[in-house]
Parts: structure tokens; sequence; C-alpha cells
């Protein structure tokens, strides 16, 4: 047991926060969702210099070699400024999948070019009616000769709309909400037959809806063997989006923190009320106990034992779900009327964690998954 | 970063489970699974067994008789009494005196009190709080004047644990009535509890137990050899004991155990002609606690492995352990009580059976359910109440 950062961990951390700092200040930020794709284009390349796009890669496909605690402390820096760039979609989501499912001339073809920032990648799986069952898949994959064909659509694929390919989850066999039967394919941004309607999500960040129809689809992985993979794709993506929900957490104390020191009403800091700072203990309570939840799940990513991974992954999803609506909540109310108010930080940071909890089960579906299995 | 328990970690907590297992009296286990608290004897009996192995004084350094463990074995050590239903060791021995001792006395103090707390010869209690003085500590009244070898002290402690069970009281009393500022002019000493003019009087708690009392000091003489530490500096005591040791105030262990036997009695206890433990409120709450406990359990952890960095620093993230340990102590409590049920309710009939000869009125976990639910409200009060608690962390943490 041991929670210190290792050399290498503390730079990466170091360099990643000053990069940051140096370029993310709010207004920056309201620039960056103002260009094409939605983010920063010159930041994205300056990622793909530092190493940071093959964070998570093994160095043969030319990448860094980290784990799930370097992509945890990354995802915390991304948290603290709400980083608008596809990290999480193509280096988390899109290169697990690929790594996991993909053969070695994939991995070998698709990694490296996402470790230089290249290629951006979306993981393009869930549908309207599936809310958060991840078995639910309409979308079909029929073989047509030695190619495969996709028709149906995906929901709030994140940066789906700037996506150079996609990994597309469809039922190769079963019924709809059958477990088997599901089987990933690799999908180009330009494929015929694929249309995109991009738009922004409530925090800023950009998703899309996919249509498919008649799409040629590139096998990534076993014929029904899919779901394997695509929980542990989601298990990725949760562990990274609970680091970047500590990070929102982080940001949104200290601003609550600093105005309770600097606001004055009946000629004193509003911060010398008792009944705030027992609230502003409660919000430091409730990230702390966040933090450790989202540890928990960057420790968990990795386990082998199928089971224990998804139990211990859904109990860091409702504590840092929990977690997440505490301080935000806690955060708007203290600040008053300039919370509520679209110009000022705090509610952007709200309206990304509460977009956390909304992604790959909320907190009553995965509270309901441990319930099944309390015994 | 490695979350996990090293190798050595699991090979110890097997150890410690093991030692629990084949050592602890099967009728003070059941005691204590079925609710009711340790007895005086069942204490002394177990800490004797504990200190023949030589960890009764589990978190005391090689060269006082303790085993010289680390933070994370303490921990371990911790849980695993704690999820055996074995009785906790004597507080007040081993995490409170001992130390101070250690700390603060002198050699002929040590070698005569260390021995003894270890093997709970003598049985301590606490004489901090008095009726004006609770969360505002440094406002006691009690006074102790000085008169050639002896102080003779006068006044009142109240909420004073167990005292009707102690042997010696270690006491905060008044020795300059005059000092400048109120935490000064106050002394640290150790009164037998047999010297005259000492008075015990019971407090009962609303569940019907004698835990708690009253301590009325009417000229009782203390040798002034029995003072720790230097006259009128009684307060640094005081503060170094309060903060030491609190990473073991989550009762974690204790609260893992609960969740355990709920869900044991849940599988018995039937409504609508099933088990409750397939109702999905039931699976619900238990999910919920369980999401809780493991993480209050990662946040201890990281307390205890920041703790083995700097030691002797009462850590302020100590204080989230202690307000999260205690809700969870509160929220598994009332989870067994809710269990039962109606059949949880006739607490005094309990009593009324004993007297009686006649056989209890239910199945044998009801009589006890109660109990811990209404004793553990005061877990939320005692050791610093929990509003303390978030009063610590805004000034040493929030900075406000």
């Amino acid at each position: 047991m041991d929670f210190e950062l290792s050399e290498d961990q503390r730079l990466l951390k170091d360099s990643i926060s000053r990069l940051l700092s140096d370029n993310y200040g709010f207004a920056a930020r309201r620039g960056y969702m103002a260009e094409a794709n939605g983010y920063s284009a010159k930041l994205w390349e300056q990622y793909a210099e530092l190493g940071l796009l093959g964070l998570p890669i093994d160095e043969k496909y030319g990448g860094f070699g980290g784990g799930p605690v370097d992509v945890m402390l990354v995802m915390e820096e991304f948290g603290r400024v709400m980083a608008l760039e596809p990290f999480l979609a193509s280096v988390v989501l899109g290169a697990t999948a690929v790594k996991l499912a993909g053969s070695e001339s994939q991995k070998s073809m698709i990694l490296p070019a996402v470790a230089a920032g290249q290629v951006k990648l979306a993981f393009a799986h869930g549908e309207q009616q599936a809310r958060h069952d991840m078995t639910d898949v309409l979308t079909t994959a029929k073989k047509d000769g030695n190619a495969w064909v996709l028709d149906g659509a995906k929901s709030v694929v994140l940066h789906g709309d700037c996506a150079d390919k996609l990994v597309v989850s469809a039922r190769t066999s079963g019924g709809r909400r059958d477990a088997g039967g599901l089987t990933l394919f690799l999908v180009d941004g330009s494929a015929s037959g694929l249309a995109r309607r991009g738009y922004a999500l409530r925090d800023g960040s950009r998703a899309a809806e996919i249509s498919l129809t008649g799409v040629k689809g590139e096998l990534l992985g076993a014929v029904d063997g899919g779901l394997a993979v695509i929980e542990r794709v989601i298990q990725a993506g949760i562990a990274a989006l609970g680091a970047e929900a500590v990070g929102c957490m982080e940001a949104m104390h200290a601003m609550t923190l600093d105005y309770m020191k600097t606001r004055q009403q009946f000629g004193k800091a509003i911060g010398q009320n008792q009944v705030m700072q027992h609230k502003a203990a409660d919000m430091l309570i409730a990230m702390e106990q966040g933090r450790s939840m989202a540890m928990l799940a960057a420790m968990m990513v990795d386990e082998e034992d199928a089971e224990e991974r998804a139990h211990h992954i859904s109990l860091a999803k409702v504590g840092v779900g929990q977690a997440g609506r505490h301080v935000s909540q806690s955060a708007v109310q203290m600040h008053g009327g300039i919370g509520m108010t679209e110009e000022y930080a705090v509610g952007h940071y709200f309206r990304r964690v509460m977009t956390f909890e909304h992604l790959w089960g909320d907190t009553s579906f995965h509270l309901g998954l441990i319930a099944d299995k309390v015994a | 970063m490695d979350l996990r328990f090293s190798k050595e970690d699991e090979d110890f907590r097997q150890e410690v489970r093991t030692f629990i297992n084949e050592n602890l009296p099967a009728d003070i286990r059941e005691r204590s699974r079925l609710g009711y608290g340790a007895r005086k004897e069942d204490t002394v009996a177990w800490q004797r067994i504990l200190n023949k192995k030589g960890w009764a004084a589990y978190s005391w350094p090689v060269e006082y008789g303790g085993p010289g463990w680390s933070p994370t074995q303490r921990m371990i050590f911790q849980e695993e009494i704690m999820m055996g239903n074995a009785p906790e060791v004597l507080g007040f021995n081993i995490t409170m005196i001992g130390p101070v001792l250690m700390q603060f006395a002198t050699q002929e103090q040590k070698d005569y009190f260390l021995p003894r707390a270890r093997n709970l010869d003598d049985w301590w209690c606490q004489g901090f709080s008095e009726p004006g003085a609770g969360s505002d500590l440094a406002s006691l009244k009690t006074a102790a004047v000085r008169d050639g070898d002896e102080y003779v002290v006068n006044g009142q402690k109240i909420w004073t644990s167990t005292a009707h069970n102690a042997d010696w009281c270690f006491v905060l009393v008044r020795t300059d009535p005059h000092a400048k500022k109120r935490q000064e002019g106050i002394s640290f000493i150790l009164v037998d509890m047999k010297t005259p003019g000492i008075t015990v009087r019971p407090i009962i708690s609303i569940d019907g137990s004698h835990h708690l009392n009253e301590v009325f000091f009417d000229n009782v003489r203390v040798p002034v050899k029995n003072r720790i530490y230097e006259e009128n500096r009684g307060w640094d005591v005081a503060k170094f004991l309060l903060g030491n040791e609190r990473t073991g105030i989550a009762r974690l262990g204790k609260s893992k155990e609960r969740l355990a036997y709920a869900k044991e009695l849940a599988r018995e206890v039937q409504q609508h002609g099933r088990p409750l433990i397939e109702d999905p409120a039931f699976r619900r709450r238990a999910a919920q606690i369980e999401v809780d406990l493991k993480a209050l359990e990662l946040t201890q952890l990281r307390v205890v492995s920041a703790k083995k960095k700097e030691a002797g620093k009462p850590d302020p993230f100590s204080s989230i352990l202690k307000i999260k340990g205690t809700e969870l102590l509160q929220e598994t409590s009332e989870f067994v009580m809710d269990v039962g049920g109606p059949l949880a309710m006739p607490g005094w009939a309990k009593e009324l059976a004993a007297m009686s000869n006649q056989p209890p009125y239910g199945p044998d976990w009801a009589p006890a359910m109660a109990g811990p639910y209404l004793m553990l409200r005061a877990a939320s009060i005692y050791g610093g109440t929990n509003e303390i608690q978030k009063n610590i962390l805004t000034k040493a943490v929030l900075g406000l």
C-alpha cells in the first residue's frame, strides 16, 4: 500500500499542470469552444509533443506505457480546467478498445497514430433506447462477402463529430438485450453511409448522434465477443472521468473558499459564519471521499477478476457521483447569485460533473447493480 | 502508487485473525455479536490474553512492551479485533495514558504505570469534561491547590466513561486560577480512584446501560509526584493525548462487522413470505452502506499511509475519519435494529426476564438490537463532537 507518486508521475503531473495553467484560463477556454471542433487544435498538438496522447499506450506502439494511475493524474488536471480536447474519447476509450480487441496489425496501424495525435478515435456504443443498459444494442452488422455492413444509430458519442475512426458496437447475433452477439468494428469517419450530427453537451464538450446506413466496417476482435471489451472500455472511462470529476471538485472547492474569504456581507467576510464554514468542511469531506473512490476506480481498472472489477467500479461510480453532486450543489449555493451565471466558472464545473454522473450508468443505476449483489 | 496491501500485510492479517479465532473465548464473542457491550471481566480477560502474546499495547514501541507495529499493521489489528467480535483493548490505557506517559512521564512513573496499563492491572479513566466544560474543554474549573507535597483537589467531572470500573483517573485540574489565558494554569495529574473524597455517581444512558458517571472531588489529596509534566502545562499534555492515534477513531471494522451481521439476520428474518434480504429497499440500503464503507476505508488508508511519513503530528484529516466513521457506526447500528423491527423494541423485558427466570421473549438476537443504536448516538458527540471536528477542518485545512 503506497499512495506516493513516483518521480515520473510527479513530473508528468507538474508538466501538465503548468501547460494547462498557462493556457486554460476561463476566457481562453471559451475561445477553444468556438474553434471548429470545439477544442484547442494547438493544445492537442502540444499534448502530442508532450507524449500525453500515448500515455496509456504500450511503448512498442509509440506510447508511454503508463497505467490507470497515470491516466488518473492527467484527468484530474484536465478536470481542474475543464479541458475540452478529446483525450478521454480517443486516448482512453478508443485506444483501450483497440488495445484489448485489435489484431497485431490493427494495433500497429492505429495506436502509434493515436499517440502522435494524427488519428482521433471515438467510442460509438450507446444508443437512444438503451439508457444505461450496455447490452441494449439495435445496430446490426451483417456479413457481405468478405466485408461487414453496419446499420443503425449511436447516441451521445463523445467527440464523435471529429473522430477520424470510430469504434462501433453492433449486433451480429441474438436479440436486442442479449449479452452475447455483440461485436466491435472500426469505421472510418468519412465512410459512405455514415452521418453525424455534432453538438455540445451541457458542459460545453462535444459529442454526436451518429447514423449508419449500409456502412462498411472492419472487424475489431472476435465476432460475438464484443461485450467483454465494451465493459472494460466503459470501466476505463468511468475511472478516467471520475478523476476528472475530482479535478472539477477541487476547482469548485477552491473557488468557494476564495469567495468565502472575499465576499463581504453584514460587514464581514461570509466565511466567518460558522454555518458557511461547516458547509465548506462538508464539501471538503465529500471531495476527499470522492477522491478516495476515484483512486479505487483507477486501481481496479486493471483487476483481472471481471466480477470484482465491475463491482468496485460501481462502488466508485456511486461514490464519485454522490460526492460530485454534493460538492457542486454546495458550490453554487454558497456562491449565491453569481454561481447561477453563465459568466462565472462555477456553474460550468457544475455542469461538467453533472455530465459525468449521467454517463455509463448514473448513481441510481450503479447502486442498483451493487444492491443486486448484496448477499 | 499502489493501493493494494502487501503480501506481508495480508499475512499479518491472517495471523491476527487466526490468533483471535483460536484464543477468544466463545461466550465473549457471542455476546459481542448479539450486541451486548463487553463486560468489565471480558475486557480484562481478553486484554490479558493479548498481553501474553505481546499484542495488548498494539500501538506501542518495543521498548515499552509493545509489538512495534507499523501504522498499517495497527490498523489491520484493530479491524480484525472488531470484525472478530473481540473486545477492543482499553483505549484509556493503550492509546491515551500510555503514549502520554511515554512522552512526558519520569522514568519512575513509566516503570510503574506502563506495564500495569498494558496488562490491565489498572483500569484507567479520563477526567476531562465538566458540567461547564464540554466541547470548550479549557473552561474547566476543578481546582488543585498545592499543600506541601500534595494537591488538594475540589470539583466535579462528568461523562466519565467507566469511572465505576476504574483504578486510576488522569485528570485535568486548574492549578493557576489567575493565568492570563484559560489554557494556561491547567495541570495533568494521576489520581488513584481509591483516594478518600472521591464519589462516583452513575449516569444511566438512553440505552439503559451504566457507562457514564459523574465524579466528585471533595478535598481529595493527590501527591505532587503524580503530576505529569510541568505544573500549569497540562494543556500541552491534553493536546498531545487528543491528537494521538486518531486514525483508529473511525472504527471501520465495527461498521463492517455490523453490516455483515445485519445481512446475516436478514437472511433469517422473513417478510411477505420471503427473507428480508430479498427486499429491494433493504438491498439498496446495504449497497449504500457498502459504498460509504469503501470510501472511508480508502480515505483511512490514505491517512494511515501519510502518517508513515510524518509520525507524531496530528493529521487534521483524521477529523474526516471521525465524522464519517461515527456516521457509519450510527447507520450500521440503526440498520441492525431495523432488521429486528418490532422485536427490537422490548428492551426492558430482558431485565424482567432475567429477574423472574423466565425464558427470553423471542429470538436471542432481539433483545440487544436497540441498545447499540441508542448508545451510538454518543459517537458523534464524544471525542470532540462532529461539529467541533468541522471547526478543526475549517481552521487547519480550509484556513478560514
